[in-house]
């Protein structure tokens, strides 16, 4: 089958056997990191902007690597320095940018459904690097990526998600995309953080940590915005740990070959502990590798794929 | 009425009421001033009203202006409209209601009352000049758009509006509540991402004003109703003698939360598209008159306001061309007569304003002439309004206006030649 997706733009518009191709993909295009020289021309002469209408580090380095490393010229654009502060139009900044002939915008954005609105407006490929509370499509490949490599399946796994779900583009599109993949999902956080209906995306909600917990094969944790502390979601960090925190005796209740995973940035000491995020479990540090090779194949099957065949 | 007559209309009011037999067909030919109207197969009705559209003018009038408004008003069957003081600036003094009630006149399409802010600014701190402005012609006040949150401060304006007998419009909306969402809090603003608005944001100031009426003795209509706790709510209050009314409009007995098309901005609107459910109890509530009359809380916004990403969109979809033939599938799919309907499009309305729309000798001809069986697709293109956004646009409807006459001038009417919206003749 060949991948004819224009945009990536959530995991729902994901078919299961498109996001085998794409964790497929990515484990291919892993070995060129490891590389003397981490490039291959697969995308010389390709255009990426890297649109980025909220503050990202990670997530923005990770796509320009990814880009470079396939000899694609990348280009910038933040929400300090964009036409955006001047009072252009989201849609008006695009079509400006589409003028340029990029061959794939890249766009991370404030408000759930941004980059849906724009793909619909350009021809370039857009992948859609966070939006709002709705979906961040890359992060929850890159995971199943990570899991299928260490476990060698998703199917069939238990996977705990805890932490602030209403708020979290993150848990969405991993709910999501393991409960597609075959994979069983079930959530925990403070009452306040989980938002209505949530079950319809393929998970069941815990009463508490513990039942999540029980039996995972992964538990991921989700960082707790420090700038919602003392707000009515949660009263203190120190609660929050107390209830939702993960340590050594709670991760004793996983299967022994547990896997600790979290998306970033991490709040050592709320969320998770120290000892529990260096150790052997974690798989931390190997996301953010996996997360090179994902944004690789991304760009592979929408830039220069079997969808432009004709170019190569 | 339920019978077939001739109407004979003179000096702006109606002459007489006869049967057919008694006008001379020949009657015509002799005078070249009476011009005949053939009604066969439509239905005359009172003028219809729409107690609740934004007319935007002053100060938005890249949205709609009083013209465009009542153009869209007359082509959708309405003689009247009350316009709702959310302006720029606000109509929280008589100046600005004095003119809008001329430009109106100069308009000369429907007829427009306005309705006047109830706080200054529609700020909810202190109380406009609710006398003044009723002097001007307002017919009600309304802070529509936002709600009194202090409840100290709405006691108070029900009392001082009881005194000057003027009727308060209320927008139920706790907006602590509603926290800054911009749809139906549920599995569907999950789904999206999109931060939900519960409906207890609605019903918990629905309750609080059905308190605050019976504390204070004053009579409050509530605005575009669109949850079945608030429909249950009035319904027990009326139960018990509470001077209740409220309206709904077209789309929350028509779409839900599940039509929310990928973030599109025509379905955005306050309150939202709520759940199967509460379509249902708002359908319920127009049957058993829980609901007294429908408004279709016309709302024009330009692509600048629409055409931009979900959250940062306005709230408000247009309405007065869409609103009879929506109204109208009630009556088609039994949930509504025709009389019922009218009832609460043109009789209510007219009996919470305090004026009269009888089809009667010696009234105004205010009358619409309604084509049942018209089937049609909604075309935003062809509207009058200035606007676009309507949730509506394809959608097949059956029934609509076939002429709008404004004090025996006829100020709509369609080419049923064409059998589309054609241009006005």
């Amino acid at each position: 089958m060949r991948f004819e997706k224009k945009d990536i733009l959530d995991i729902e518009s994901l078919e299961p056997w498109e996001i085998s191709m794409i964790l497929d993909t990515a484990q291919g295009m892993k070995e060129i990191s490891e590389r003397p020289v981490k490039k291959v021309p697969t995308l010389r002469g390709k255009t990426i902007v890297l649109f980025f209408q909220e503050p990202s580090t990670r997530t923005k380095l990770s796509f320009d690597t990814a880009a470079k490393r396939l000899s694609a010229d990348t280009h910038s654009i933040s929400a300090g320095t964009s036409s955006i502060v001047k009072g252009e139009t989201l849609i008006d900044t695009a079509k400006n940018l589409e003028a340029m002939k990029p061959d794939v915008i890249v766009l991370r954005h404030p408000s759930s459904g941004a980059p849906h609105l724009i793909a619909k407006r350009v021809k370039a490929s857009v992948i859609n690097a966070g939006d709002g509370i709705h979906a961040h499509p890359s992060q929850a490949l890159l995971d199943m990526m990570s899991v299928r490599e260490k476990k060698g399946k998703i199917a069939g796994l238990k996977i705990s998600i805890i932490g602030d779900i209403s708020h979290s583009r993150v848990a969405r599109s991993d709910i999501t995309g393991f409960s597609k993949m075959g994979a069983t999902v079930s959530i925990c956080a403070p009452r306040t953080m989980i938002p209505k209906g949530i079950e319809k995306l393929g998970c069941t909600v815990s009463p508490n940590m513990e039942a999540c917990i029980e039996g995972s094969d992964v538990v991921m944790m989700l960082r707790i915005q420090k700038e919602r502390q003392g707000s009515i979601l949660f009263p203190t960090e120190r609660e929050y740990s107390t209830l939702f925190g993960l340590n050594r005796d709670r991760l004793k209740l996983a299967q022994k070959d547990v896997l600790v995973m979290h998306p970033g940035p991490m709040n050592r000491g709320v969320e998770i502990s120290s000892d529990v995020a260096d150790s052997d479990c974690s798989i931390i540090l190997e996301q953010v590798t996996n997360g090179v090779a994902l944004r690789m194949a991304l760009f592979y099957l929408v830039a220069g794929g079997s969808r432009h065949a004709d170019s190569h | 009425m339920d019978a077939k007559k001739d109407i004979i209309i003179k000096d702006h009011l109606i002459h007489a009421i006869v049967d057919p037999e008694y006008v001379d067909p020949e009657y015509k030919d002799a005078d070249p001033n009476i011009h005949i109207i053939d009604a066969a197969g439509k239905i005359l009705v009172p003028g219809l009203i729409d107690i609740h559209v934004h007319l935007r003018e002053p100060g938005q009038e890249y949205k709609e202006t009083i013209e465009t408004g009542l153009a869209a008003a007359a082509r959708g069957g309405f003689t009247t409209v009350c316009c709702m003081p959310n302006t720029n600036p606000v109509n929280d003094n008589s100046q600005v209601t004095r003119f809008i009630i001329q430009r109106g006149r100069e308009v000369g399409l429907s007829r427009v009352y306005p309705v006047g802010a109830i706080t200054r600014g529609l700020k909810g701190e202190t109380l406009a000049e609710i006398h003044d402005m009723k002097q001007a012609g307002i017919v009600a006040v309304t802070d529509d758009g936002k709600p009194v949150l202090n409840s100290n401060l709405m006691r108070r304006a029900l009392e001082y509006c009881r005194g000057l007998n003027i009727p308060v419009f209320v927008h139920a909306e706790d907006t602590c509540l509603a926290d800054s969402g911009s749809m139906n809090e549920g599995s569907f603003s999950t789904f999206w991402g999109i931060k939900g608005i519960p409906n207890a944001a609605e019903s918990v100031m629905v309750v609080r004003d059905i308190a605050l009426s019976e504390l204070t003795d004053a009579p409050v209509h509530f605005c575009h109703i669109s949850t079945k706790e608030s429909i249950e709510a009035i319904r027990q209050a009326k139960k018990r003698g509470a001077k209740i009314t409220c309206e709904t409009a077209p789309h929350y007995f028509t779409l839900t939360d599940e039509d929310v098309k990928e973030y599109d901005t025509n379905f955005k609107m306050n309150p939202p598209l709520r759940s199967k459910e509460d379509r249902q109890a708002v359908i319920e509530g127009l049957s058993d008159g829980t609901i007294d009359l429908i408004a279709s809380d016309h709302a024009p916004h330009s692509v600048v306001e629409k055409d931009v990403e979900f959250d940062r969109a306005a709230f408000g979809i247009v309405g007065l061309e869409t609103s009879l033939s929506l109204a109208l599938k009630l009556v088609h799919d039994g949930n509504l007569t025709l009389p019922e309907l009218i009832h609460k499009m043109a009789k209510q309305p007219a009996k919470i304003l305090g004026i009269n729309n009888d089809i009667k000798e010696g009234s105004r001809a205010d009358l619409t002439l309604i084509d049942p069986d018209h089937e049609y697709v909604i075309d935003p293109s062809t509207f009058r309004s200035k606007s676009r956004n309507t949730p509506f646009a394809g959608m097949k409807v059956k029934g609509d206006a076939f002429l709008t006459m404004g004090g025996g001038k006829v100020v709509y009417q369609r080419d049923g030649q064409s059998g589309g919206h054609g241009d006005h003749p």
